[in-house]
């Protein structure tokens, strides 16, 4: 006899979760993602398709919703549709030529919160974090301690960290153990 | 920690987002099947190695992903300027030996 098996997908950082009283990091839930890369005059149809206007200026990100578009390049972005609407599909609308690669299980993602999580990221990002320099709605690609990161301020206190799932377990204690001095 | 001025970011980033990537402004020739190999060598092998101002081909390797240009000054250390790929080699009379930043350059450092 066979018995079935159901497989769960699960995410790599499930259940992980750091609190301490100025910062928590936790695992962002599934989201969809798309590495997407354009030029210039594509830009407005892809747009369209997206229901998003694609931000051209340096560390930008422009929001609809659930959905979020992320500048890391001068012709490229990267997309995270946290709700339900198909992101591949509104793309497949757009009449252009760009390219769109679905990435959502490369990456996954951490969330640092409360008022020393600017400070936590620090401590291993060398990027400017003051609000000054990086306000609510900025992203951009970077590093964190010894991996690359695409870090993205989603309030005054909070950052989403999207980093490689094999990366995960690294960027989780990476974070966790600087969570401990702050 | 030395910051360097990405042209496509518009602003100073840390160094540790940075790749060096060689020389800039090497033309590669247009009849390169027929030329000596002591001209290929030349090419391909020799590069300059100056006391002073270099150009250099640099990545914004873990930000915007882009190669530009710099001029650096190898004994300060300094990056006189940054520009975007395919533009030429900025003016820089004088800025070699007095440290100070190049006319066209944005970032002063
Ligand atoms: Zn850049």
């Amino acid at each position: 006899m066979v018995e079935a098996t159901t497989l769960q997908r699960t995410l790599p950082l499930e259940g992980r979760v750091s609190s301490g009283p100025r910062v928590t990091i936790r695992p962002a839930p599934t989201a969809q993602r798309v590495s997407l890369r354009a030029s210039a005059d594509a830009v407005s149809a892809v747009s369209k398709g997206l229901g998003v206007d694609l931000p051209i200026t340096p560390k930008q990100s422009a929001r609809a919703g659930a959905r979020a578009v992320l500048w890391l390049g001068p012709d490229e972005w990267l997309v995270i549709e946290e709700g339900e609407r198909d992101l591949l599909a509104d793309l497949g609308r757009a009449k252009a030529l760009y390219s769109a690669v679905d990435v959502s299980h490369r990456n996954t993602a951490i969330v640092v919160s409360g008022p020393a999580a600017a400070d936590t990221l620090n401590a291993g990002c060398p990027q400017d974090l003051s609000l000054e320099a990086f306000p609510v709605g900025a992203c951009s690609r970077t590093v964190l301690g010894k991996i690359e990161i695409v870090l993205y301020r989603t309030a005054e206190d909070v950052f989403r960290v999207e980093c490689w799932r094999s990366f995960s377990q690294y960027a989780f204690a990476f974070l966790a153990e600087a969570a401990r001095a702050r | 920690m030395l910051l360097i001025h990405c042209p496509y970011c518009e602003e100073e980033r840390p160094e540790m987002e940075f790749r060096h990537a060689g020389e800039a402004h090497l033309e590669r020739p247009k009849n390169i099947a027929e030329i000596s190999d002591e001209a290929f060598a030349a090419y391909f092998f020799y590069r300059d190695n100056p006391k002073g101002v270099v150009f250099e081909r640099w990545r914004h390797l873990h930000g915007c992903a882009r190669f530009f240009n710099a001029a650096r000054d190898t004994v300060s250390d300094k990056f006189l300027t940054t520009y975007k790929a395919g533009q030429p080699k900025p003016d820089l009379v004088g800025a070699a030996n007095m440290n100070i930043p190049a006319k066209s350059g944005k970032s002063g450092k």
